[in-house]
């Protein structure tokens, strides 16, 4: 593969690796790292995996994220009725954005200060509230810094441990500094990877609550070069990749 | 069968200060922006607004004419927050009601069904639970003994929905790949009025699509307005996309500066500028 790998291809990768294993669920990623990643596991270690075009349709062939028009290999049909019934089914494995998510893994995307009157609305608490107590769930925040990573969440949109239903699973949160999970005693977030160029020191000084760094810790993988390929030729052609991550 | 044709000026005639609404479509997906834009020409105030939220809440905020907003979330889609509504919640110009998107489906879902709550594991430990105390949560009364929320009826004065065709007599016909949740709306409404982008006559229907995208029949409507261009700058596949541009400028442009623009004007004068 000519070219060296980006930071966005490196976080592609630790993206797809969350649905590792996941076998026949849907894949709903957020974002686009997230969505490349998805469509990347599928293509590569994980085929059973259902991904959709974005909207409505379950797409069987790697699609390429952005404008234009793609061929689609149509398997099937989802609009969002039969997403929420999916939801409640625990079928599914989201990754969503955080705004700010602490070290229990409570996420917020609704607001900045008191929700009854806010400093700076954000989306809304979306999904996040259903999706976490429902299955896996996992976060992309391709802004990686201590306003992002903090003590206490604003709000709790997304719910995190201790686990309030037997179906809630915070897997993996994927920053632009490194890949992070809660496979510790008390499920607090624990630094999984560091991705290549970055320090643990780098990360520890990004966040805004005491990690747990243990000594499993090891360097984020690079992409094969069949992963390269796929990214670079027919997941985003239009290197949409690089403009997400800060 | 009865001709249930009108105008958006008839659809309004039929609103009242302090109701409850119900918007269909999605963020920036299939809203009946021609009955929007006809409540933001009208003198009515005090709405209470029900909508998986894009611009038609963000318009009806900027206004003033929203009292209280329940929603999900309120998107643009292609632009993630929406301008308005975030200056009319920062401000505290509206009263609030945020719900996860699965427990807004099950509140109009339980006024479909005339039952006065459906339970969902979907609140549990979040914050909707401390923003909402209205909401109280119910046992499960067989050996599990869960403990669930119980999402009380979503139940609304009015629906607005928006369809890609329908007939004289309230048949609607939704062509592109989602219905969203607009059968709900209808159905935890009162009244119920729909428009569409061409009305057509009844035995025309199936040769716009399968009888599978007839899923508003006329039992769930009370009126039928045609409104061609009626979801711009929303997105209303197959007959458009969204309109990014125009989309852009409603975002960036000055309310006031918008609604002298775009909003005093008739819906005709709406179709020629936009027309570009």
């Amino acid at each position: 593969m000519t070219g060296g790998v980006s930071l966005a291809e490196i976080c592609v990768v630790a993206c797809a690796e969350v649905w590792r294993g996941d076998g026949e669920v849907l894949a709903s990623p957020i974002g686009i790292v997230p969505t490349i990643g998805a469509r990347l596991a599928k293509a590569t270690f994980e085929p059973d995996l259902l991904v959709t075009d974005g909207e409505a349709l379950v797409v069987a062939n790697p699609l390429a994220v952005g404008a234009g028009r793609h061929e689609k290999v149509v398997e099937g049909w989802m609009p969002y009725r039969s997403v929420f019934d999916v939801v409640w089914s625990g079928r599914r494995h989201v990754m969503m954005g955080a705004t700010q998510i602490d070290r229990h893994g409570n996420q917020n995307i609704a607001c900045i200060g008191e929700w009854a009157r806010p400093k700076a609305q954000l989306l809304g608490v979306r999904g996040a509230p259903g999706n976490t107590v429902n299955h896996a769930t996992s976060y992309w925040v391709p802004n990686h810094s201590t306003r992002v990573f903090v003590e206490h969440v604003d709000f709790v949109s997304g719910v995190g441990y201790p686990s309030p239903t037997p179906f809630h699973e915070i897997r993996r949160v994927v920053s632009s500094k490194g890949v992070f999970d809660f496979e510790t005693s008390d499920r607090t977030m624990r630094l999984r990877s560091f991705h290549p160029g970055v320090s643990v020191d780098d990360i520890v000084a990004a966040t805004g609550f005491p990690l747990v760094v243990d000594d499993a810790v090891q360097e984020t993988r690079p992409p094969t070069d069949d992963e390269l390929r796929l990214i670079r030729e027919a997941l985003d052609p239009g290197d949409l990749r690089g403009a997400e991550v800060r | 069968m009865t001709d249930k044709r009108m105008t958006e000026a008839d659809v309004v005639a039929e609103l009242r200060d302090g109701m409850t609404i119900g918007i269909g479509g999605w963020g920036s997906r299939r809203k009946p922006m021609s009955l929007v834009r006809a409540i933001l020409r009208s003198p009515l105030r005090d709405l209470t607004v029900v909508s998986y939220g894009g611009p038609d809440v963000g318009m009806l905020c900027a206004a003033g004419k929203v009292r209280k907003a329940v929603y999900g979330f309120v998107s643009l889609d292609s632009i993630p927050l929406e301008p308005h509504f975030r200056v009319a919640r920062q401000q505290g110009a509206i009263e609030a009601v945020e719900l996860d998107e699965g427990m807004l489906q099950w509140g109009l879902y339980a006024a479909a069904l005339r039952l006065p709550f459906l339970p969902t594991r979907a609140g549990l430990h979040s914050g909707v639970i401390d923003i909402n105390p209205q909401l109280r949560t119910v046992r499960s009364p067989y050996d599990d003994g869960e403990e669930l929320v119980a999402v009380p009826a979503i139940a609304l004065d009015v629906a607005l929905v928006h369809m890609n065709r329908a007939d004289a007599s309230g048949n609607g016909q939704y062509l592109g790949p989602d219905l969203y949740f607009d059968d709900l709306f209808c159905m935890a409404a009162r009244r119920r009025f729909l428009s569409c982008e061409r009305i057509l006559t009844t035995h025309a229907l199936l040769t716009e699509g399968s009888v599978h995208t007839l899923r508003i029949n006329r039992m769930m409507t009370d009126g039928v307005v045609e409104a061609p261009n009626g979801a711009h700058f929303t997105s209303c596949d197959p007959d458009y996309g969204r309109d990014e541009a125009f989309q852009k400028e409603y975002a960036s442009t000055d309310w006031s500066e918008f609604k002298a623009r775009y909003i005093d004007v008739d819906e005709a004068e709406y179709r020629r500028l936009v027309t570009r």
